[in-house]
């Protein structure tokens, strides 16, 4: 139990997959102008990601690895999750409307995100058990949630700020990345 | 416009450098650049996976249907990717030891499958080809700038030759993440300084991406990063 406890703290905030690991990064500074959007990203980043983990592992583990194919795994798991996400999506349309409504939009954005593929792989490199890949999951998607939600924020709040003219937009929206990377550093003591 | 292969070269390199003017690909472009060389590394890494996925699509560009074409593209790109990594492994392992994840992670590099829709997919192989090489130096160069100086600044060196005087004292944050952050904002900054000095029409700076994004491929970004560049072009006239 403490071990999955230490799993979660250090993919959500130590290795934070944005900010320490820059995956992801297309849909965290191209997503993150509000609040509201910026949550429902995370939102469907977190749905996508734990069960393209659990998908993923579960591929490695029994078919995978057992019949010496491990060298196939970036292709494996590049058309697995396109087509969980692309199989996601018609589920939710079918059985929860209500969700597929407020996920809708970002679903097929998630397709190529490469922190989905990075953290499958990485699951198989740190040697993971199908249980802690789920939990590795999810915690690095909560912490691309956190990331991107506390930077919409910044961002709102920036609008009406004076910035230098060379400045505005994406070098600014940089910046503002760069000194949250900084903060998130005071994690590292944690674990 | 008749493309021929030198055109091709310069405008990868110059015109439509893909990572400052295109803005594609950011997450390698980050992540890597911690050093010139490991910038260089990924960079010449990521212009051959480019220069033959560029090919091969173009050679098989009139076999794959054209609704299935993604996934067609994502498995010749995956495919190389593979073959890559171990051509890396085996001649090469300590850059492969330094790359680490983001060899894999080339798959769903931006510039690849943009350019496979993009270019690839309309036109014939040797020009796809040049195409490849010039985009691939193109971010070569990019990386190369952002690894050098974040390791000039980080450790007082470039390419693991030492260039500051030894009382230097290296700022090590510009090798740790914020650095690339800082690093890569203010080279945005600059240049659109530079763009401001002499406004040009929004257009001319990205004459591949006429910003319909339903046809633009850019899928890793979902379109989302091209709606940016332009709102930010705007924000600055």
């Amino acid at each position: 139990m403490q071990d999955l406890l230490l799993i979660i703290i250090g993919s959500a905030l130590v290795n934070n997959v944005v900010l320490s690991q820059f995956l992801g990064l297309c849909p965290f500074l191209g997503v993150s102008k509000k609040v509201e959007t910026a949550g429902g990203m995370g939102a469907a980043v977190i749905f996508v990601i734990t069960i393209a983990s659990f998908v993923a592992s579960l591929i490695y583990k029994f078919i995978l690895n057992p019949l010496g194919l491990s060298y196939l795994q970036t292709i494996v798991f590049i058309l697995v999750i396109a087509a969980l996400v692309q199989f996601v999506e018609m589920f939710l349309k079918k059985s929860m409307p209500a969700l597929y409504e407020s996920l809708g939009v970002y679903l097929p954005l998630i397709t190529t995100n490469c922190a989905v593929l990075g953290v499958a792989l990485n699951n198989v490199q740190d040697g993971y058990n199908i249980l802690q890949s789920v939990i590795n999951g999810f915690g690095t998607a909560a912490g691309f949630t956190i990331a991107i939600v506390i930077l919409a924020g910044i961002r709102e709040n920036m609008e009406f700020n004076d910035i230098p003219e060379s400045f505005q937009g994406m070098p600014i929206v940089l910046v503002s990345a760069g000194l949250m990377a900084i903060a998130f550093f005071g994690f590292s003591g944690v674990i | 416009m008749n493309p021929n292969p030198i055109e091709r070269l310069t405008n990868g390199i110059i015109k439509e450098n893909p990572t400052f003017v295109l803005m594609l690909g950011m997450c390698p472009t980050l992540a890597v650049t911690t050093s010139a060389t490991n910038g260089a590394g990924m960079g010449l890494t990521t212009t051959a996976v480019l220069m033959f996925s560029n090919m091969i699509i173009s050679l098989l560009r009139k076999f794959i249907p054209d609704r299935v074409r993604i996934p067609g593209y994502i498995v010749v790109i995956a495919s190389l990717v593979t073959v890559v990594q171990f051509v890396l492994q085996a001649y090469l392992p300590s850059l492969n030891d330094a790359l680490g994840l983001y060899i894999p992670l080339i798959v769903v590099n931006c510039i690849i499958l943009g350019r496979a829709e993009s270019f690839a997919s309309k036109n014939g192989p040797i020009n796809s080809f040049f195409d490849g090489v010039g985009m691939g130096l193109g971010f070569t160069i990019a990386l190369t700038i952002l690894g050098g100086f974040r390791e000039l600044i980080g450790a007082g060196t470039i390419f693991g030759a030492q260039i500051m005087p030894a009382a230097y004292e290296p700022v090590s944050i510009f090798i740790l993440a914020p650095g690339a952050f800082f690093v890569l904002s203010c080279l945005v900054a600059i240049q659109n300084k530079v763009k401001n000095r002499k406004p040009k029409d929004s257009t001319a700076s990205a004459p591949s991406c006429d910003h319909d994004c339903s046809t633009c491929g850019n899928g890793a970004c979902g379109g989302k990063f091209f709606d940016m560049t332009v709102d930010d072009k705007k924000d600055n006239k």
